[in-house]
Parts: structure tokens; sequence; C-alpha cells
């Protein structure tokens, strides 16, 4: 038996006739929904305009507003709008909202849904929260009390979710004799700040929630205003635009095997999908067609007519293409970035502080990746608007941030807004989100030939590999001054090694001799030596007498395209004092005849043109030059620290 | 596309996020309409398949006609069902006949899930409720940890943004995902009618009367009303402004009851 109502026309089984598609009670609200965020300052007026807006239009259930009357009335107070929203005993008590809410209200035009954001400082994740899902915003100023500093951080974070449709309501009119001065003061101040960030509201409204002026009605008390009321203003938005449209991407949720066939469930981010169609899926680039959209009931679609949920679907593939969580279904000509790295603008919410180097989860879309803070380029003040000095490496629980980031494994995503949900992403601080952000730009990144990233070998050590060439005579004090560049470098923390020509030919260069030919082998090999344990992270002070240019330029141009940073050193000490010193008595047996085709003897030395720096030894002091060489090596091996920039890649 | 299919695939979105997630999913059924949206909505999350358990809380003061749906429907959609009841609870005399609507309801609904949960180790409920419901109900998230005692932080939540949610719980905790909290009423009916999704008849009005929200026997009442057809309940709620749960006598019982009951793991 089926338990089911007796009554005419209520069965609801799968099989009984489906209505006529214009039926009234079927019509749905439209996807004209508008929802719209309510943000501003603590205590200027949040809950009481969203309470007004809601029993101005009849919105409240019917029981509501006289329990909060009597509620009232029971304390001694006069009749409190802002309790129709503030439910909880806790925020009436505190008079604040604590946590996000949403209230459904309509007028004749459409329909609404509210997210009434938190103002108070602490609940700023909820109010990211509320704002992150809106299509719109009310954002409401005190007229006494003027933009204070929630007001400007939260039209910061409104621009950073990438809000555009802002009213700004100009709440407690009454306290102000209603007059225009203040209104015109507080439009002209906070215009120019959200004009600094790119944000122009549509409308700057007078109103006063707590008396219902210039709300729903044309003010008579304000006559000076001819603007729309808060109302109109509110139905003027547009809903986001649904997901077709774009260019198609399927975020892939999950592959179900419930039977020999693998379907693979996703959500169309953007775009559609249908039978047919050829889709590619990133990261990996594997291409197929899709062979059939999965609907449950069993139906057979009218012709043309959409099949199952339009945006969470299921599909199969022609071909038998492993396809997994987090990759992106596209349209072979139309395909998101896949990249490592990338720069991104964040907002921090969680009280322990995002930190340059540090590794943590990101999420995009349904992909999940580790991700390496390569930099925090700098901090915003989101209330002043001012970059932060220098940066301390750090983003702090409600601070704003552009920074650095690589991801372990290459993911896919969009930027500039061309599909908005997946050019954005969260950080997670253990289970929960830490911070969210907005990809800017990719970034392209060498690596070494197993893929393995430069980047994220220094992330490890704190600081990265790179070659400190030094060249000069013999007996010019290359060696000398490399040795104590790899003192001071171990003392600081940072990992080195000397490489020079006595190591390099007590092995690797046994077999060569000092022709000019034999040089230029001992210099590559020398370099593709340092190149390799740069790479490993470490920083190489090279000292060889490399007196020709053309080696020297070639050992510069292979670590260059690698990613080394390269730095020359003319250690320029002139051939006499040289001579003079001949720590290895080798200018004597030069000189002799004894040695062949010695440099600066009978073999040639071409000095640097424009060495990144030159050390007089037979000038300065050893400390002295000792010193700059250290700071030259510090820029290219903590670029961040010495720059207070991120890493330059 | 409509309300109604943006409200569908957020839904089946989320239901999929949380079958992904975690280990051991259950979804809670009342047998109620929410609770069949969400049994419709599942079957389409999954292509025709129910690939976690559904529970059903049974305080044994259940309407005979539900349990009668009930029946029905495991068969019709092939569930796993698991029925739990806090037994001990009612060995101990725990009972509308002597005692209050909100000790009832926190024995043999909230103690009675806890006790299902330990049973099952369950990780992660899939529930049926609804922002537009309650107050409190309207400052959840979609996925809302419970700690091991069920209680929920509802001063210090997660955040929850750009469809990333919280899908982890630790040892002895639960999160409840709640794929339908932006679905008011009206949505319910509307997209019952649209999917022909079967329902219980009391919903339905016979003599005049017909029950808006369904729960135990002793402490449920009918509203007045004539609305034979899903088409007469839209338009009822349409100009109605009596609130959904007003027939449910425990969320009434005293100030702040709800927020009480839901403090301390009720849905």
């Amino acid at each position: 038996m089926r338990p089911l109502s007796e009554t005419a026309l209520s069965p609801q089984s799968p099989d009984a006739p489906r209505p006529a598609p214009d039926a009234p009670a079927a019509q749905p609200r439209g996807a004209d929904h508008l929802y719209l965020v309510v943000v501003g300052h603590v205590d200027h007026g949040k809950s009481t305009l969203i309470g007004r807006l809601l029993f101005d239009t009849h919105s409240v259930p019917d029981g509501k507003a006289e329990r909060i009357e009597a509620a009232c009335k029971a304390e001694g107070m006069e009749f409190e709008y802002a309790f129709l929203l503030d439910a909880l005993l806790e925020e009436q008590a505190q008079n604040i909202t604590m946590d996000t809410t949403r209230v459904p209200f309509r007028t004749a035009r459409r329909s609404f849904t509210i997210i009434d954001a938190p103002g108070h400082k602490e609940f700023l994740k909820n109010m990211i929260t509320g704002a992150a899902s809106a299509d719109a915003a009310i954002l409401i100023v005190d007229a006494e009390a003027g933009l204070r500093e929630q007001t400007r951080r939260h039209c910061f974070l409104l621009s950073l979710l990438g809000l555009r449709q802002i009213v700004v309501a100009v709440n407690k009119m009454d306290l102000v004799d209603y007059g225009p001065d203040v209104f015109d003061r507080i439009r002209s101040e906070l215009g120019e700040f959200l004009g600094r960030l790119g944000v122009e509201p549509a409308h700057f409204v007078p109103i006063s929630a707590r008396h219902g002026e210039g709300l729903i009605r044309h003010s008579d008390r304000m006559p000076w205003y001819r603007g729309p009321t808060l109302l109109e203003a509110l139905e003027k938005f547009r809903a986001n635009p649904p997901a077709s449209g774009g260019p198609l991407r399927l975020s892939v949720q999950d592959v179900y095997r419930f039977d020999a066939r693998r379907i693979i469930a996703g959500f169309v981010e953007s775009g559609s999908v249908s039978v047919g169609d050829p889709i590619e899926f990133l990261p990996g680039g594997k291409r197929s067609r899709v062979k059939s959209i999965e609907s449950w009931p069993p139906q057979t679609p009218a012709p043309g007519g959409p099949v199952g949920s339009e945006r969470a679907v299921a599909v199969t593939l022609e071909d038998e293409l492993f396809v997994e969580r987090g990759q992106i279904g596209a349209l072979p000509g139309d395909r998101p970035y896949e990249a490592r790295t990338f720069t991104a603008r964040v907002f921090w919410i969680h009280d322990e502080p995002l930190r340059s180097g540090e590794l943590l989860p990101l999420k995009l879309g349904t992909q999940q990746a580790e991700a390496r803070v390569l930099g925090i380029q700098r901090t915003l003040d989101a209330v002043t608007l001012e970059t932060g000095a220098g940066t301390t490496g750090e983003v702090k629980c409600h601070e704003v941030a552009e920074i650095r980031m690589r991801v372990r494994k290459p993911i896919a995503f969009d930027v500039g807004g061309k599909v908005p949900s997946l050019g954005r992403f969260v950080l997670m601080r253990g289970r929960r989100i830490g911070g969210g952000g907005v990809i800017d730009s990719v970034v392209e990144e060498p690596s070494d030939g197993a893929g393995i990233s430069i980047v994220s070998r220094s992330a490890i050590l704190g600081h990265r590999g790179c070659i400190v060439w030094m060249t000069g005579l013999s007996g010019s004090g290359k060696t000398t001054l490399a040795h104590a560049l790899e003192q001071r470098l171990l003392n600081a923390g940072i990992l080195a090694s000397v490489l020079d020509g006595d190591i390099l030919r007590a092995g690797l260069s046994r077999n060569l001799g000092f022709t000019a030919e034999d040089r230029g082998e001992n210099i590559r090999r020398a370099a593709e030596l340092a190149i390799h344990l740069a790479q490993a992270g470490v920083v190489v002070a090279a000292a060889f007498i490399s007196p020709y240019r053309a080696d020297r330029a070639m050992a510069a141009e292979r670590a260059k395209q690698r990613g080394i940073p390269f730095a020359e050193i003319f250690v320029n000490t002139p051939l006499a004092e040289c001579e003079r010193r001949d720590p290895k008595q080798l200018y004597k047996k030069a000189r002799a005849g004894l040695i062949k085709d010695f440099t600066g003897i009978d073999s040639p030395y071409e000095a640097p043109l424009s060495p990144d720096l030159e050390v007089r030894t037979d000038r300065e002091a050893a400390d002295d030059s000792i010193e700059r060489l250290m700071q030259l090596t510090l820029g290219l091996a903590r670029p961040a620290e010495q720059a207070g920039e991120g890493a330059d890649i | 596309m409509t309300h109604l299919d943006d409200l569908e695939s957020q839904s089946i979105y989320l239901m999929r996020e949380a079958f992904y997630g975690f280990e051991k999913p259950a979804m809670l059924w009342s047998m109620g309409k929410d609770s069949n949206v969400l049994l419709w909505l599942a079957k389409k999350a999954f292509c025709g398949h129910m690939p976690f358990p559904v529970v059903h809380i049974d305080t044994t003061y259940e309407f005979p006609e539900m349990i009668e749906f009930r029946t029905w429907a495991k068969e019709h959609y092939g569930l796993d069902l698991a029925i739990w009841t806090n037994l001990e609870a009612r060995a101990r005399g725990i009972g509308y006949e002597t005692t209050d609507p909100v000790t009832v309801t926190h024995e043999l609904k909230t103690v009675a899930l806890q006790q299902c949960l330990a049973a099952y180790k369950f990780d992660a409920l899939i529930t049926g409720i609804r922002r537009d419901e309650d107050s409190t109900r309207a400052k959840e998230r979609y996925f809302s940890p419970r700690n091991a005692e069920f209680e929920w932080d509802y001063k210090d939540q997660p955040p929850e943004f750009w469809n990333h949610f919280t899908t982890e719980s630790g040892p002895g905790e639960h999160v409840r995902v709640q794929p339908l909290l932006d679905w008011t009423e009206i949505d319910i009916w509307r997209y019952l009618e649209r999917e022909k999704v079967p329902l219980p008849g009391m919903y339905f009005s016979r003599n005049g009367q017909r029950y808006r929200s369904l729960g135990c026997m002793p402490i449920t009442k009918p509203v007045r009303s004539n609305a034979m057809t899903i088409a007469d309940i839209v338009e009822e709620l349409k100009v109605t402004k009596v609130s959904e749960r007003s027939g449910r006598a425990q969320d009434h019982h005293e100030r702040n009851a709800m927020q009480k009951l839901r403090a301390k793991g009720f849905m």
C-alpha cells in the first residue's frame, strides 16, 4: 500500500503526470533572487535596518513581533526592530549581532535574502562568510558617528571579495535633524575612499531605520534628497549572472563506480556541458568527449531540454580516462591556467599569523594542494590603505597582503575575474579556513630537470642557492676571500661551499691542461658543478682565474638558464702585487719558464667589463672586502630580507 | 536556470562534498517533507544510489501513518535504514505522559542520536534543517562541527565561504551537513510538486485540518487548512504569517527552548 494522501490532486508518485509548466504555483521565485549583505561598523544600525525592512515589507511571521514587543515591554524598553533579528538571548544582552543570519523577504518586484553581517571586530570571519556569498551590499554608516574603522575595513573586504554592487545607507539621519550637510560630507569622504578601491557605489541614500524614513517610502523630512529610496536602489541590482555564458569549467568533485561505468560528478562553475562536447581535464590535459549526462529519476528529456541538475552534474566519457577530484574539465580551446606559482591578494582571519616561508593546505575549487608562502610583498592596512613599511614576514589576523605562493603540484585556475570561483582560494590553518585570496597573476618559474623546484628547496633551507663567481689573477686572493665568505655564510646559517681551481683540477678536471681550450673546458665543468650545487640550495663561492670573458659569460648564461642567481666578482689585484705575494711560487716558476701558459705571464687575462662587485685586496682592509661580498651574497640568497620583498624568482 | 535549480545544484554539491570528505556519513530521515526532499536530492546526487545509511530516530511516539510511510519508502528507495530508539530512557519511564516535552525531546531525540552515533561511529550527519525554520537555525553553517558532547559552539563557528567547508572531525566528533539550509518552506513545497516526491498524506487537509510540520504525536498539532494539493499549500503559505513550527510544542515550552535544545545537540 502506498501511504499517500487520499485527496485527489496530491499523489506524488514519479509516474504521475506533471503539471503544465506554467502552472502558477510552480513558478519559481526566479533567478532574479538577490542575496544581500548588510555591513558596516558596530552600532551603526544594521540589525535595526534589517528588522525595519522585514517589518515594513510584511515579512515578519505573526507572533514574532508580538513576542519581542512583549519582551521589550517586560524590560521597560521601546520596541526594538533589531530584536526581530537578534533572536539569541546573548545577543540581546550584548546588543551585537553575533553571527551571520539569513532572512528572506520580498517586495512586489523581486525577492531577497538578507545575509546579516556582524560588525563587531572579532566577528570579521562571519562578515566574510556572509559577504562572500552575496550579490550586493548595503554599507551602513551612522550619520552622527561618520566613517569608522570597520566602515573602511568592510569596504576593503567587499572590494577584495569582488562585490561591486553597493548602496550606502547613511543611517540615523534623525540624529542630525535630517540635514543635507552631514550627508554630503559622508558621501564625499566615503566616495573618495571607495574610489581608491575601485568601487563606485550605486547610490548614497539618507535614511533613519528606526523611524522608517527613506527605506521604502520617500521621506518628507528630507525633501532635499532626490535619489531612490533604499528599497528602490536594491531592486535595481542584478542577481549574479548564472553559470552559463562563460567558458566551460567543470570542477570534478568525485568519480563514482556504482556499476561498471566511471561516473564523473562535477560542478559547473561556468559555461555548460552537453553530450558530444570535447572536454579536456586540467591539470594533466587528458582529452575525451562527453558520452552521457546521467540523471535520476530516469526520464526521457524533452529535446533540447535540461537534463538532470544543471550545475551539479554527473557525466560519463567516451574514453576510459583516469580523471580525479580536483581536475577541471574545459573545452580544449579555452582552458584555465595550469601553474604552480602565482601572486595573490589575501585576507587573513586566523589568530595565528600567516608567515612567509610556511607550508599550508590551499583549496581552490575542488583542488587541494600544499602551498608555500614564498614571500609577502606588502601588507596593506585596510583602514588607511597605507602600504606597510617593509614587511614583518607575516600577515596578522584581519590584515590584507599581497603575497607570492607556490603549490607543490600544478593546479588549474583562472585569473582576472574570468571565472571568479576558480580565481580564488582558501588557506587552511588546521581544520579551519585561515584566510582567503584572489589570484592576480601567474609567475613563470624555472625548475631543475626533474621538475623539482629550486624554490621548494630554498623554502626548506630558508635561503636559496646561488653562485658568487670570483675571477682574478693567480694570487689575487680569490680563494682566501671565498673561504672567508663561506665561513661568514655558515655562521649565518646559510649552507655554503667553496669551489676553486685546485679542487677541480685534483679530480674532475685531472685530464685537462692549460691551453685556452682546456681552460674553457675546465670552466665549463666548474660552472656545471656550481649550478648543480646551487640547485641543491648551496651558496657556491667559486674562485677561478677564469681569464676569458667568453668562458665566464658562458657560466653566467648557463646559471641564468637554470634560474640560479649568479654574481661576477672581480678580484682586481694588480699583477705586481700578485707576483709579490706568489703564495705557491707559481710566478717564479712561470718566469723561469717551468710553467707554460701562465695567466698574466704568457697567457692573457681579460678583465670583467661590468662586474657585480670589484674587490681591491691591495687597497682595502680584508674585513671590508668580505663585508661587501657578504652583503651582495645575502642579497642573492635571501632576497626577501635584503630588499623587503618576496623572493624574486 | 530557476531558483529551484540553483538550490538543487547547491544541495547536491554539498551532499557530494560530504560523501567525499567523510569516512562514514549517514543521513537523518524523519519521513517529513524536508527529509523527503533530502532523500530525493541524495538519489539525484548519486545517480539513483544511496551510498550511505539512512537513520530514523524513532521516539516511539510516531504517527502510525508515518511509520507506514517509512516501511513503504524503505522498499521504494532501497534504503539501508537504521532505526534507533532510546530504549534506556523509555525503560526509565521517560515519556510525554510523565515528563515535560523539552526533556522528552532531549532524551528521545538528542540522546537517542548520541547513542546511535556512538554505536555506528558516523562522522557526519546529513540533516534537512533549514535556516528559515527557526532563528537559531538561521545561524547555522552548511558544515557545522559538533564536539563529542554534541555541543554546538555557535559563538565560534568556523568561517565558511567560496564553497569551502569543514570536512574533518576529530575522534568522537561529528559534522552536521545541512544541504537544505538556504531553502524556505515554500521552496520545499514547490520542489516537492515539481519533482513529484512521494509524501505522507498527513500534510494535506482532512476535515479542514492538516499538519504543517510533523513531530511526535502527543505534541504535534494540526493547523486549520483546506489545502488539498501542493498548489493549495503554496497559496496558503504566501499569505500565512503563522510560523511553521508553531504546532510543535517542545519549541514553545519555555523561553529559548529551541536554543537550549539545539545547543545540546538537537537538530
